[in-house]
């Protein structure tokens, strides 16, 4: 029998990669899991260094010739002016707490995935070239030179993380893996080294106000779009109004939620309450975007973006603004907003002109989470809900990292979800709430490109779905993120079929009992309402 | 001379073969995921390892009740879904099936010491595990079509609302 071939050999797998140390294997670019270049028109119209054509998959990066001074100057200038970065660099004692919490490690189980692996790649350069011990004896306490394959394997791996922050929840020291990225892919940028799925939506938004460049009368034209639709299921008109001086509020959502699928249910669901309590606001073309790229790309790409919202709500004299559901929106908000472009003098604390809640949290960014604003609502009995209208739904909700983790915004949807909806099951304990799983697409990494490296990274989230699906005959996942609310159907597709995508607020709007409005017989979607049609699907 | 019962010895010995199959896997991984695959036992932390070792449990049972396609492909399902869009290529991805056959005779040749070998059952067993090969390769095709399929269901919706305008007649794409 010892003759015999083994069916390894036969099928000749390598079942020992190789045995060399990690850091010197160098990242191989298959595709399906990096995303493309940035164009460098792109990297023109924001001013933004070494703009070229290049790919990844190619040896020469085209890197400027003194590529490695600026990566080391850059990381010097960082290292001074973020105390944490410091701190992050030389704190970690590797107790491996976190090397098995991120989705990336889970889903690909490629070693430099685990968080503090992905942090190695920074520090064994700054061990090398800013600590005596590293300049002094190198590889032994775990220093490398940089080299142009480092710098392609910090373009492979921090652009393998979608800065969720999971990772940091376990750690005992509190390292935020997330913000080693963040600085990572800063010095790549440094080299004009982008996605384009970044850094074109960050172009687009800084010239005309959103993700996809949708000029003014366009973005107009597609709201009347949900305006019409929101009639024919209801039989009312709703009518918003754009660029309003002298409104009370402003409202910014994120983009994807006027021109994709099926973040538009979401808008409706948000138009028509705002109709129902007839509250003064406005929408802007000018300010046209929630989202904020900038965060996956430089703290001063961020700041830029960020501040169009508050010129905007200066111009128009608005009292406060309003957001809609999306994830880093809230995340730049609250963790950045106020020092990079706070406070927000010109407006107003926020008050519900409809309760007289005063939101505290937001004294100082006068911006208010929808989510908080509804509930409210709710809560003092504002508005009419008939949650049987969302019968055809077994619901599950995904805490979107963002809220979730760097707001600790767990209540308010969960509030919502069980005045909405009659039939809401969680997933187990600890892949929500804080412990929540990543979607495997945020971060700047939900584009196409990549699909492959996206389903595993969303595998853990998806494995939960799959859970309640099996259990309670889960088929809609709720969540309160545009990025989710565009890749989570693609991860649902293919793990979890059966199992759609929704924004909350459009089960707000399935359930809202509008005055005046007709019979309700179908969804947002134009589905049947439970007993007008076939409904048996598990 | 007496010869061993395939079928009694595969039901017999079907934990000890469903673990040294698993490990076999695993070997497939880099030593920390292994490490980390086989010791994690929450499934939902370790959606991974749990959905290859069930899927590999489901597998061979079915083997055990003949082939039936129709009920041993979600659990093949399990597996190769997971596969198809690691870092495998296509033979590797499908390989795991084949790693079946070597630990069955490794562990026959064990325990079979002086008793004849049941060779006709073995090549019948055999046989099959290569017919569940193809319909592992049959699976993996299915998932990398579904992925594509996906992959541009996505662009679509991610501008549905343009698609629609533009179809209007207006333009908007550079
Ligand atoms: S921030 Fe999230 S994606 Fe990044 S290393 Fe931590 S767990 Fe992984
Ligand atoms: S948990 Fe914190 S200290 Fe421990 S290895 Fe991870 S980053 Fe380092």
């Amino acid at each position: 029998m010892a003759s015999l071939p083994k069916p390894e050999e036969l099928v000749k797998i390598d079942y020992n990669p190789p045995r060399r140390g990690w850091m010197d294997n160098p990242v191989e670019f298959r595709r399906g899991t990096w995303l493309y270049a940035a164009k460098p028109r792109h990297l023109e119209a924001l001013g933004l260094p070494n703009p070229r054509e290049w790919s990844p998959e190619e040896e020469d990066w085209k890197l400027p010739p003194e590529w490695r001074e600026i990566v080391l100057e850059g990381f010097k200038e960082r290292l001074e002016r973020f105390r944490s970065l410091k701190l992050f660099m030389d704190i970690c004692s590797r107790c491996g707490a976190c090397a098995d919490k991120c989705h990336f490690f889970i889903g690909t189980g490629d070693p430099r995935n685990m968080p503090v692996l992905r942090a190695e790649l920074l520090r064994s350069i700054y061990r090398r070239y800013f600590t005596l011990s590293g300049r002094m004896t190198g590889k032994l306490v775990g220093a490398r030179d940089l080299t142009e394959e480092v710098i392609k394997e910090w373009f492979y791996y921090f652009y393998q993380c979608t800065e969720c922050r999971r990772c940091s929840l376990f750690c005992p020291f509190g390292i935020d893996t997330a913000e080693i990225t963040m600085m990572g892919r800063e010095l790549l940028g440094l080299l004009g080294i982008y996605p384009d799925w970044i850094i074109a939506p960050v172009a687009n938004c800084y010239r005309v106000g959103n993700h996809v460049g949708i000029e003014p009368h366009a973005f107009r034209d597609m709201v009347d779009f949900c305006v019409d639709e929101i009639e024919n299921v209801t039989g009312i008109r709703v009518e918003p109004t754009f660029n309003r001086k002298g409104a009370e509020i402003l409202f910014i959502a994120p983009s994807g939620d006027v021109f994709a699928d099926p973040g538009i249910y979401t808008f409706m669901g948000y138009l028509m309450l705002f109709h129902e309590i007839g509250l003064d606001y406005t929408l802007s073309t000018y300010a046209s975007e929630g989202g904020n790229f900038g965060l996956f790309t430089s703290h001063e790409v961020m700041k830029r973006l960020n501040a169009k919202m508050y010129d905007e709500a200066r111009r128009l004299g608005v009292k406060w603004i309003l957001g809609g559901e999306c994830g880093h929106m809230w995340r730049v908000i609250h963790q950045y907003m106020d020092t990079m472009n706070g406070p927000a003098d010109s407006l107003e604390e926020p008050v519900s002109p409809l309760t007289g809640t005063k939101f505290e949290n937001a004294r100082s960014t006068k911006m208010v989470h929808i989510c908080e604003f509804t509930a409210d609502l709710i809560r003092h009995g504002k508005i009419q809900l008939d949650p049987s209208r969302n019968d055809v739904f077994k619901v599950t909700f995904h805490d979107s990292c963002n809220p979730a983790r760097a707001m600790g915004f767990f209540e308010e949807p969960r509030y919502i979800l069980r005045k909405v909806c009659n039939r809401f099951y969680e997933m187990p304990e600890n892949t929500i709430r804080e412990q929540t799983f990543c979607c495997g697409s945020g971060g700047g990494l939900n584009a196409d490109e990549n699909m492959e490296m996206r389903m595993r990274g969303g595998f853990p989230r998806a494995n939960a779905v799959g859970y309640v699906r099996e259990k309670y005959g889960v088929n809609l996942l709720a969540c309160i993120c545009a990025i989710d609310r565009a890749v989570l159907p693609a991860l649902m597709d293919y793990w979890v079929p059966g199992v759609g995508v929704a924004g909350l607020h459009e089960l707000v709007g399935n359930a809202l009992v509008m005055k005046g409005e007709a019979e309700r017989t179908t969804t947002l979607r134009g589905e049947p309402l439970k007993g007008s049609g076939d409904d048996e699907n598990t | 001379m007496v010869t061993v019962k395939l079928h009694n010895f595969l039901s017999g010995k079907k934990d000890a073969i469903i673990n040294k199959w698993y490990e076999g896997v695993l070997k497939t991984y880099p030593a920390e995921a292994a490490r980390f695959l086989r010791e994690e036992k929450d499934r939902f932390a370790n959606p991974v390892g749990y959905a290859l070792y069930e899927g590999m449990k489901g597998i061979y049972e079915e083997l055990l009740r003949g082939l039936e396609p129709d009920r041993v492909d979600p659990w093949l399902d399990r597996i190769i879904r997971i596969q198809a869009v690691q870092e495998f290529r296509p033979s590797q991805a499908v390989a795991f099936v084949f790693l079946l056959k070597q630990v069955v005779r490794e562990e026959l040749a064990a325990a079979a010491a002086e008793r004849e070998l049941p060779w006709g059952e073995l090549l019948e067993f055999e046989a099959r595990v290569d017919e569940l090969a193809g319909l592992a390769f049959d699976g993996y095709m299915k998932c990398r079509e579904e992925l594509f399929a996906i992959r541009i269901k996505e662009i679509k919706n991610r501008t549905s609302r343009l698609l629609q305008r533009a179809n209007l007649g207006v333009t908007i794409f550079e």
